[in-house]
């Protein structure tokens, strides 16, 4: 999700999936940072989620371990899309 | 083209973003007094639990600012002339602009009482609040909280992790009586009793004592005297309309703007905190004291200061917080009336939630997952889920979406439903409507 989609009705608004993902849901987010500071490999979570981007990065291990500590249910795993996933 | 941005909060920011996503070569100058800049506010409660550290809680590094290209200016703005269309700073120094957006936020209300001058009376607004009580804890072994809303927990909370027996002051007999209704209160009160809290209801602060300048107890009005090394409060919060008021601007409670969140002078915006917005789930102008809204204002803000023209439709307010380590999601309209520990508005709170009009009131759970709905004739208007939080998401998107409920609206107000499994089965059939297949 583009920032310039961040304010678009939820309804139109399409999340690009792909297996093993996880995606935030923007809004919910204060950038506390705890997913940050708990990603066993220094993974930026937070950033991706300040510019409502999937954690889409080579040496994620998708541990869920941001997912678990987020305070807020920012974050979530998105399952394999076979529609929207290949559209980029 | 020169801007100029009074706040370094994420409402100024989000403005900068937005300036320099259409105008890469107009000076842009961001001014702010925090010695800090930009950082999460909402953190602050998690540094204070010891969840993360300080330096954790900036966003945004050195080479971000750089990105932005933008002038930082560390100092108090103490006038704006919309006449002149200029500001001045603290240092006497005067600054032209083209546009300006006040994005001064809020400043946690007075606590009135005497004694607020000595060492240990604190609150918790900025990072400096928050490295003096993680200081003084050191050194604390009692501490009263007086007040309401999310920050007076967070407060307590914040204190008990770091081994501080705290006695709670309430006015009343409830915790947040017009977001929270009495089961929900009940079950913050008795998790907060049973981390070791002392509740003190129905007590209110008459003088807070002292010793050699220090904080040595409370007296209360009833004549009891609690002691304590460190008094905490969070009574409310007042948007900073200082500026904008001296300068003849409209403002109510906050900065009124309109749909653009231009204020009523030509070239001058306000966003976040301080800003008073048309909410047209209630019909009238509302503050906020909520991250996601300021941050979206203010990058509406920057789009319009830049030129393009952009409307803000606020959206309906929630928040996800802990109250004394439940999790707990306020969505859309859940109270009324007032609150007696706090005055107007507090931190992640909004004045849409005590909005309720007329709608029928549908709960169900048990120990501490709890889920209220507030059901209106073909929506839902708000909901609180506390615990549990598998439908926290579902909710917010069936709320904010203004999802039609008929279908599953007489399953709601029948007695004895299971209304999370209601609400479950509800999702799997509109999910569809918000993610891809
Ligand atoms: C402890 C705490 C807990 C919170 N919890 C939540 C939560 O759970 N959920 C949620 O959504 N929100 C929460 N909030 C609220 C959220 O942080 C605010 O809504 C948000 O930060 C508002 O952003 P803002 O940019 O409008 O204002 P601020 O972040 O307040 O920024 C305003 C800036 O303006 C500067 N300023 C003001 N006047 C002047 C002047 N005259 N000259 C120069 N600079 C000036 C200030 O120094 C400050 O940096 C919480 C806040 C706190 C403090």
């Amino acid at each position: 999700m583009a920032l310039k989609d961040f304010f678009r009705p939820e309804a139109i608004r399409r999340e690009v999936l792909s297996a093993g993902h996880v995606v935030p849901d923007s809004a919910r987010c204060v950038q506390c940072g705890i997913c940050s500071y708990n990603c066993p490999i220094g993974i930026d979570v937070r950033r991706h989620v300040w510019r409502g981007e999937a954690i889409k990065h080579s040496e994620c291990l998708t541990c869920g371990e941001c997912v678990a500590r987020c305070p807020r249910g920012v974050l979530r795993f998105a399952r394999t899309d076979l529609f929207v996933g290949r559209a980029k | 083209m020169r801007y100029v941005i009074i706040g370094t909060g994420v409402a100024g920011i989000a403005a900068v973003e937005a300036i320099r996503s259409l105008d890469t070569s107009g000076e842009v100058f961001l001014i702010g007094d925090d010695p800090h800049a930009f950082y999460s506010r909402p953190g602050l409660a998690y540094y204070l639990s010891g969840e993360v550290p300080e330096k954790q809680l900036f966003p945004y590094s050195k080479h971000d600012y750089h990105h932005l290209n933008l002038h930082y200016v560390r100092e108090r703005v103490v006038s704006i002339s919309p006449e002149q269309s200029n500001v001045t700073l603290a240092s006497g120094q005067r600054l032209s602009y083209d546009r300006l957006l006040l994005a001064t936020g809020s400043q946690a209300a007075p606590l009135r009482v005497p004694g607020t001058d000595l060492e240990g009376v604190v609150k918790l607004d900025h990072l400096e609040d928050a490295r003096r009580i993680v200081k003084l804890a050191r050194r604390t072994r009692e501490a009263v909280v007086i007040g309401g809303g999310i920050t007076a927990l967070e407060l307590v909370e914040g204190l008990l992790a770091r081994k501080v027996h705290v006695h709670y002051f309430l006015r009343g007999d409830r915790y947040w009586r017009n977001v929270l209704d009495e089961e929900e209160s009940r079950i913050v009160l008795h998790r907060l009793h049973e981390d070791g809290v002392t509740l003190h209801f129905h007590t209110e602060a008459a003088e807070i004592l002292g010793k050699r300048g220090r904080v040595v107890g409370v007296r209360t009005k009833d004549g009891r005297v609690v002691k304590c090394q460190m008094v905490a409060f969070a009574v409310g919060i007042r948007p900073r309309i200082q500026l904008a008021q001296e300068a003849g601007l409209n403002v109510d409670r906050g900065i009124l703007v309109d749909e653009t969140l231009q204020t009523s002078a030509p070239g001058v915006y306000a966003a976040g905190d301080v800003a008073q917005v048309f909410d047209p789930l209630t019909g009238h102008a509302v503050l906020d004291s909520l991250w996601t809204p300021a941050r979206e204002q203010g990058y509406v803000a920057g789009l319009n200061m830049a030129g393009k023209r952009a409307a803000y439709l606020k959206a309906t307010p929630f928040n996800v917080t802990r109250l004394a380590g439940l999790t707990t999601t306020i969505i859309g309209t859940v109270g009324r009336g007032r609150d007696e520990d706090i005055a107007g508005i507090a931190r992640g709170d909004s004045e849409t939630w005590r909005e309720l009009p007329e709608a029928i009131v549908a709960q169900s759970g048990f120990d501490v997952n709890r889920l209220r709905l507030l059901v209106g004739e073909e929506r839902l208007l708000g909901a609180v889920v506390m615990g549990d939080q598998k439908l926290s998401l579902p909710l917010q998107k069936i709320i904010a979406g203004g999802v039609d409920i008929t279908p599953i609206r007489p399953k709601l107000l029948a007695r004895g439903v299971s209304l999370a499994e209601v609400v479950a089965d509800f999702w799997e059939q509109v999910r569809g409507q918000f993610y891809a297949a």
